[in-house]
């Protein structure tokens, strides 16, 4: 039975994150700074809302499953069975989103944004390709289909690390001042969650080869790794910043000021 | 010879041959073309803006999902259009700079505020139903890039509007406070649409010669009229009214007779006075001002690497 406690957690830490950076990124939608790329951030964001709902899919189908023996949140407040997409992002509160900090973070400015989505996706390149070995079929086979928008989304924003860090001064100064923001969130990539049990993956793995990627990119663009910082962590186990919870007070609303209705 | 190029341009027209952006046109045409098209294009910018303060805010993943696709379709619509719009002689940032000091107007309905779920709803039926009649005309239009860019855009447009009536049938069918939410939101945009259609056609200076070059395929009113016969029995589906004592059906029109609209609402929308007038105009602005540092770096890198590439040859 913990073997499925922890994959339900995993999984509700993979659709976590998918839905709270694609809130983030969503936040663009009528405002980005050229017609074409509010188009494309918008996309990623839709990207986002379906690879969450995907996952959240199959976790409600495990939850519904194992419901007699498995407790679902910390606070003992279970949401009502059988649960479903929208009961697991909706009626979840703070303390039971798995994911991680970077996703969460305000989105800043353009350079902010690109940077955030640059060192998020291809970390989760990474891990989806080992997620690609998981036992559970139905893990594989929802991460095989978003490994094709991840490397979208990897291959955009690596484009707008580039463009930035190389354009002009003003783009390389901000570009430089969103890594130096933004660093002290990476280092939670990599700390293995302890429901990430499953056999085919290794963290350590995943960081060697993100570090080439992104030092590879900085390099080509004339950017810096900030020398010394802090590890900013907790968002995979439920301890967040302040912004997780205003965004799902925005998120959450309807669905908590007309409880049981149909949309 | 520009009354021989009259002749012809109007004969192609008379039958039904599409005007191409290089052929000969009367001046008047482009400029009437150019001021329409980019109105078009900038209706479907500002109205990305009403929908998308509903996207964070979805009730369901499934709802955010397909609002997300539906604002991000508009912006697709906005990109042909100032595209067609481009083939007459003008740059998108030219269009842009008219909308921005407010010489060039989009459509006064996204001046009125999105205040609850509902209104997506309501945007979707009677904002998009109203666009569509409006449009479907112009697939036939008389300027070639014009009329295949609507073609698609009506294609999309008319998956809008099932939406919004799915969203509306959905809360009709559920609690009684969603009921309230519904017919709240149709009071509130009922009448902004019926305006859609533009002022009365006396009132509308440029129809006839829109409609003799075939820009133009229908005149205002009886576009409007059209909307409220078929909206009239849509409502019906809904279990819902529209906000209009003296709408009944006329039986010897063969129509739905409707009360007066508020002319002096309408123009005064218009002019700039509308609840989100500013609030628009200034999302937009300030979306441009705070891009520039983005685009001049993606221009600058842009011919950074040109010229590499050019070095390297």
């Amino acid at each position: 039975m913990a073997t499925t406690k922890n994959e339900i957690d995993f999984l509700l830490h993979l659709a976590d994150n998918a839905l709270i950076i694609g809130h983030r990124n969503s936040e663009w939608c009528g405002h980005g700074p050229i017609l074409e790329q509010d188009i494309a951030i918008t996309n990623i964001a839709l990207d986002y809302i379906g690879q969450a709902r995907n996952v959240y899919q199959h976790a409600a189908e495990l939850i519904n499953q194992h419901a007699d023996t498995i407790q679902l949140t910390q606070t003992g407040k279970d949401i009502s069975l059988p649960v479903t997409e929208d009961s697991l992002a909706y009626l979840r509160d703070v303390v039971e989103f798995k994911n991680l900090l970077i996703t969460e973070i305000p989105n800043g400015d353009w350079a902010q944004t690109t940077l955030r989505l640059f060192l998020l996706s291809q970390f989760q390149l990474e891990l989806f390709n080992q997620l690609l070995k998981h036992e559970d079929p139905q893990v594989a086979a929802i991460v095989e289909k978003s490994i094709k928008e991840i490397s979208y989304h990897v291959k955009w924003s690596q484009d707008w690390v580039l463009r930035l860090g190389d354009g002009t001064e003003e783009s390389k100064r901000r570009m430089q001042n969103a890594i130096d923001a933004i660093w002290a969130f990476t280092g939670e990539l990599f700390i293995q969650p302890e429901y990430a049990t499953a056999a085919c993956l290794n963290y350590a793995a995943i960081q060697t080869a993100w570090n080439q990627k992104v030092s590879a990119i900085f390099e080509e663009a004339g950017l810096v790794i900030p020398a010394k910082t802090f590890v900013q962590k907790g968002g995979a186990i439920g301890m967040h910043t302040e912004h997780l919870g205003y965004i799902l007070a925005e998120m959450q609303y309807l669905q908590r000021a007309y409880p049981n209705s149909e949309w | 010879m520009e009354q021989d190029f009259e002749k012809i341009f109007q004969d192609k027209v008379d039958r039904e041959i599409r005007i191409e952006p290089k052929d000969w046109m009367p001046e008047k045409y482009r400029q009437t073309l150019i001021r329409q098209i980019s109105q078009h294009a900038h209706s479907e910018i500002i109205g990305m803006l009403p929908e998308g303060n509903w996207i964070t805010r979805a009730p369901s993943l499934r709802r955010k999902a397909i609002l997300l696709a539906k604002v991000q379709d508009e912006a697709g619509h906005g990109l042909y259009l100032y595209s067609a719009a481009e083939t007459l002689g003008i740059t998108r940032d030219q269009m842009y700079e008219q909308l921005h000091t407010g010489k060039a107007k989009y459509s006064s309905i996204f001046n009125y505020p999105t205040l609850s779920w509902a209104d997506m709803g309501v945007i979707g039926w009677l904002v998009d139903g109203a666009a569509i009649m409006n449009q479907v005309p112009l697939c036939r239009t008389s300027f070639g890039p014009y009329a295949r860019a609507m073609v698609r855009v009506c294609k999309e447009e008319s998956f809008h509007q099932r939406q919004g009536f799915e969203i509306l049938y959905v809360l009709s069918k559920g609690t009684e406070a969603q009921r309230r939410m519904a017919q709240d939101a149709i009071n509130r945009w009922w009448w902004p649409s019926l305006m859609m259609f533009g002022p009365k056609d006396d009132e509308s200076p440029n129809t006839i010669q829109s409609m003799k070059w075939k820009i133009k395929r229908f005149s205002n009113d009886e576009l409007r009229q059209k909307f409220v016969d078929v909206c009239a029995e849509q409502v019906k589906v809904l279990g819902f009214t529209l906000p209009d004592k003296d709408l009944k059906w006329n039986e010897e029109r063969g129509h739905y007779d409707f009360g007066e609209i508020n002319w002096d609402e309408f123009w005064q929308v218009v002019q700039g006075n509308g609840p989100c007038n500013k609030e628009r105009l200034d999302a937009r602005k300030k979306a441009w001002e705070e891009g520039a540092w983005v685009r001049d770096a993606a221009l600058a890198y842009a011919n950074k690497k040109a010229k590499q590439k050019q070095a390297a040859a």
